[in-house]
């Protein structure tokens, strides 16, 4: 198997997750000490210039939002972990915590001394009772060990909400409140949590703040593509030989990810689609596959990168089945707060139900594009906006399979 | 100790915790596999919220039944990954099985069947949970053993 590059995934294998002394013996920790030794600015700085953006599908830059929490004035800011990792497909963030959950909480444990917030809070989805568990663990040992000069962090567990991986929906869940995503601005940086300043990382993205630290924000800017540096963490799933995790830098291209690391399509089958990004991604054909996984790259052929997921499809699919059942995730996942996304997430349904049934016709899919487009831009947060994703994608590249069920 | 008593209980030992509620209603669940009537009404009056709010959020998340259901909550993820895995045919199985369909528990109390999405065990789909806990690679083949874990 080709080369993977393990930065995130560096102790992977290497230690025991419920032992901090593993950790600490791996040079963990030091990074914090480093950061809390340094001016608060220049550290927000030293992140900036790693260039490092939102792993969790947003792609915002990191140290700018940093920035933006730090110069807010306020009595108590919060960092928070957003560890909902609700979209199918994805399990990278699990396999952080799992694995290295001490690398987690150093990062946020950093990130509270740049904006000034002594509390954390992580959001587990209440799928992952084993590493909630694993988690406050660590938390446990770390306080025991008095590694935190002035934080601590607490665990809370979701309740099966997709939505609630948005990040102002998952303030309005960690409030006791139903997950509803919030009107922006004002934005969590300067009202957050409580109404406090507030800056909501993912999983992926506060691991890689250690070692950002450690080597510092130039190293890290090197790797991978300018505009997107780094390293990402990828599941993948469908009809692949390998349906596993690796951690390769961006500019690794959707090719190499399905036949170099993933090992290709089993059964000598042919490949027919991939979905990234997770199950509100496009759905991209065999000539879009030399695309680097960057953030920009996958942005300008219509596709995200997303969470990392990579789900691929053989010849013998049925894309349209696969593209309705999806469309039933969304009418199920919509919080129903706005109207676009509640009614249009049920039409869309309801049109592809009728379309896989073999009942629809070219207007139904007419139909499909403009409703889909509608959603794109009026749809209040980004469940709506993405949800029609899969069902255009698959209608503009895989017009024949549709076809082929119109009547 | 009375039902009531034994939910004042558990909400209590949350009420320091700011927005705790949701955790308050894992913590019911965990012991009853539902919310009960009067324990969405304590749970309420801790956290200072109205009654209609509290049933707000617990009607929210898929997790949370404010009907009895059974002791033993086996979910089943239909996402992408697990539906072209064959989740169907294991669906299926678990019918069968069962002798319920989705949404019903059994007549001893002891299983619900629920539909889920992604449970982010997708190295190893079709995936199903049973109170929490997952198994992979599941076929139709694997159900009996599986729920006799539980009988």
């Amino acid at each position: 198997m080709a080369e993977e590059m393990r930065i995130v995934l560096r102790n992977y294998g290497k230690i025991n997750p419920l032992k901090i002394d593993d950790y600490i013996a791996q040079g963990g920790y030091k990074p914090y000490d480093k950061a809390c030794n340094m001016d608060a600015f220049e550290l927000i700085q030293e992140v900036k210039s790693a260039n490092l953006r939102g792993r969790g599908g947003a792609g915002f830059n990191c140290g700018q939002k940093w920035q933006f929490a730090h110069q807010a004035q306020a009595d108590q800011k919060y960092v928070v972990c957003n560890a909902d990792e609700g979209e199918p497909g994805t399990y990278k963030d699990r396999m952080i915590m799992e694995n290295d959950p001490h690398a987690l909480l150093e990062g946020m444990a950093i990130c509270g001394y740049a904006i000034g917030a002594t509390k954390g809070y992580i959001y587990c989805r209440g799928e992952y009772p084993q590493v909630v568990t694993i988690l406050n663990t660590a938390i446990d040992q770390a306080q025991e060990k008095g590694v935190f000069k002035n934080f601590d962090v607490e665990v809370r567990t979701g309740a099966g909400a997709y939505v609630c991986g948005e990040e102002t929906a998952l303030i309005e869940s960690l409030e006791g409140n139903r997950g509803e995503p919030r009107y922006k601005p004002p934005y969590p940086p300067s009202e957050g949590l409580w109404g406090k300043p507030t800056i909501v990382n993912n999983v992926e993205t506060f691991a890689n703040i250690p070692i950002i630290v450690e080597k510092g924000g130039d190293w890290y800017a090197s790797i991978g593509t300018p505009a997107y540096p780094g390293t990402k963490i990828l599941t993948l799933t469908g009809d692949i030989n390998n349906r596993t995790f690796f951690e390769v830098p961006t500019n690794t291209t959707l090719r190499e990810v399905i036949y170099k690391y993933g090992g290709g399509i089993p059964g000598g089958k042919k490949f027919k689609a991939v979905q990234t990004g997770g199950t509100s991604g496009a759905f991209i054909p065999e000539n879009l596959l030399d695309t680097p996984i960057a953030f920009d790259s996958m942005s300008e052929i219509g596709a995200v990168l997303g969470s990392g997921a990579v789900f691929v499809l053989d010849e013998t699919r049925d894309i349209v089945d696969v593209a309705c059942r999806i469309s039933k995730f969304f009418e199920h996942e919509s919080c129903g707060k706005c109207a676009p996304c509640r009614e249009g997430t049920m039409r869309i349904y309801d049109l592809m139900t009728k379309i896989n049934g073999g009942k629809g016709s070219k207007s139904d899919t007419a139909l499909l594009n403009k409703l889909g487009r509608v959603m794109s831009y009026s749809c209040f947060c980004g469940l709506g906006q993405a949800a029609p994703a899969p069902v255009l994608s698959t209608i503009k590249h895989f017009q024949a399979d549709y076809d082929a069920k119109l009547m | 100790m009375n039902r009531l008593t034994k939910y004042a209980n558990l909400i209590n030992d949350l009420k320091e915790k700011k927005g705790g509620i949701i955790e308050a209603f894992h913590a019911i669940e965990k012991e009853y596999s539902y919310l009960p009537e009067d324990a969405i009404v304590e749970a309420a009056k801790t956290f200072n919220v109205s009654t209609a709010e509290a049933y707000g959020v617990a009607t929210f998340y898929s997790m949370f039944s404010v009907k009895p259901r059974g002791k033993n909550v086996i979910r089943l993820c239909e996402s992408a990954p697990c539906h072209i895995a064959g989740a169907d045919e294991v669906f299926d199985a678990l019918k069968r099985e069962l002798g319920i369909d989705v949404g019903e528990s059994t007549e001893d109390g002891l299983f619900a069947l629920e539909l889920t999405e992604c449970v982010g065990q997708c190295q190893a789909t079709p995936v199903i949970t049973i109170n929490g806990k997952a198994y992979l690679d599941v076929n139709p083949a694997k159900i009996p053993e599986i729920l006799a874990e539980y009988k």
